[in-house]
């Protein structure tokens, strides 16, 4: 191996990867939290038993799951400026992302709500609580608590599916490895070490998530 | 710059699937492989066994394929002395990818067996491994199966960010197309359904197994079960 390592690119440029890690952290919060909308409203409307606007979910759902993030992402940098949208690279990765993970979130938080027993939901309406309320309060909330460690997962893998916009050039923290190998040529140790930064992001959004649901429901969910 | 027809862009696109196919074949049988040993490692006893199996899988389920790709595409070369075809680096790095989950998913198919199964095999004298192989395994077998196809649908997408180190899929040929077309939409609506044409089925087929085996295991199957038992246990009350 007659490889010799330099490591010092990394000091020398620590305010990229910083710039980096920020983006990435501030482009996956806004999607998670998109998209954790997105999830409970379309659950809630496959709850009206509406068939059309139930089968239009699903089909949404469907395509999300069984296509690759990365085409959804290159149809909607590619495909949505022939129509006259134009869109900056970051803001084409956060609607994709939103879209992506939208249908993740709904098909979880469904899960969840499939969960609670009819009797709840009569035990509310004894009570005299109205439709919204019984939705927020008795199916919600609860449903949120049960689901809460998969919808974690599903955020985690949404920050490490974040690297893949920089193929289009958004200028998260996997673009700033690309930029950044391109130009010392040190690719290894870039690469290496940016993988070690994705894991400390993915050890602080599990610490975050694991803050987000003692305050929100009082306890520390199981996973 | 000539104008394809639909019938050459639809043809050239269902050839490079073929190697979105292969890649995910070699991924998905190299990975079970690598899986296995993992899950045997993990459910060991061994100290050091166990320790390397856990930081293996939280190192690779907590970076992104992305980075995991390009460290071994970066990394071989440095490895080996001189460039190996991309192909290769994405096979390598698919294997050791898909190996990681495959052992986190059956590490939990092989924790939902009773303990007292073990134990059994142990009364009736058998090694570790052959508790493993003849009593363990083909239970855990049946509960993995629907997750573990699951998990093929992701392998298969996640082929297409092998485009981006320079293998030649499905993805990338689409992105090819799109340079010489400028019909985005199209190309790319095209290349959706390919991956959904492959997908879904498995999909499908996955959580219908995984419905009939929550249904074996609901708490209705439980129930009659318990009244059987509870019955025979009357009788021999009545005695």
């Amino acid at each position: 191996m007659g490889y010799q390592f330099q490591w010092n690119v990394i000091w020398q440029y620590w305010h990229l990867f910083l710039k980096g890690m920020v983006l990435t952290i501030q482009i996956t919060s806004i999607a998670t939290g998109l998209g954790l909308l997105i999830g409970m409203s379309m659950a809630g409307l496959q709850l009206l038993k509406n068939r059309i606007v139930s089968n239009i979910i699903q089909v949404y759902i469907e395509i999300i799951r069984n296509t690759p993030f990365l085409v959804q992402l290159f149809f909607v940098f590619f495909g949505l400026p022939t129509l006259g949208i134009r869109l900056e690279a970051g803001q084409a990765a956060l609607i994709a992302l939103t879209i992506n993970i939208g249908a993740y979130a709904t098909e979880i938080v469904r899960a969840g709500i499939e969960a609670i027993s009819k009797g709840q939901i009569e035990a509310g309406r004894s009570l005299g609580l109205s439709g919204f309320q019984i939705f927020i309060y008795i199916i919600l909330k609860p449903a949120l608590m049960t689901v809460y460690p998969a919808l974690t997962s599903q955020f985690i893998l949404l920050m490490l599916n974040s690297s893949v916009i920089s193929v289009i050039s958004a200028q998260e923290l996997a673009y700033q490895a690309k930029f950044l190998q391109s130009r010392t040529f040190r690719s290894f140790e870039i690469y290496f070490f940016v993988t070690l930064l994705y894991l400390l992001l993915a050890y602080l959004f599990r610490f975050t998530f694991g803050l987000i649901s003692k305050i929100a429901f009082g306890k520390v969910p199981a996973n | 710059m000539r104008d394809f027809n639909f019938i050459e862009v639809i043809t050239s696109l269902l050839l490079a699937t073929r190697w979105t196919i292969v890649l995910s074949l070699i991924a998905f049988t190299g990975g079970g492989i690598l899986g296995m040993l993992i899950t045997m490692m993990r459910i060991s006893k061994n100290r050091y066994l166990l320790a390397v199996s856990r930081f293996y899988i939280a190192f690779v389920q907590g970076t992104p394929l992305l980075m995991q790709l390009f460290i071994i595409f970066f990394g071989i070369p440095i490895l080996l002395g001189f460039d190996v075809p991309a192909f290769l680096s994405a096979s390598i790095a698919l294997i050791a990818y898909a190996a990681a989950y495959l052992a986190d998913i059956w590490r939990g198919s092989v924790e939902s067996i009773p303990k007292a199964q073990w134990e059994a095999g142990t009364a009736l004298g058998l090694s570790w491994l052959e508790q493993f192989r003849y009593v363990i395994l083909p239970q855990a077998v049946k509960v993995s199966i629907p997750p573990t196809i699951g998990f093929a649908v992701q392998v298969i997408k996640n082929t297409s960010l092998t485009s981006i180190i320079g293998y030649v899929e499905l993805t990338r040929q689409g992105q090819i197309l799109n340079n010489v077309t400028f019909r985005p939409f199209a190309i790319f609506a095209m290349v959706g359904v390919i991956y959904f044409a492959i997908c879904y089925p498995l999909s499908l087929y996955s959580k219908r197994l995984e419905a009939k085996l929550t249904f074996d295991q609901s708490p209705g199957g439980a129930k009659t079960l318990k009244s059987k038992h509870s019955k025979k246990l009357g009788v021999l009350e009545g005695h």
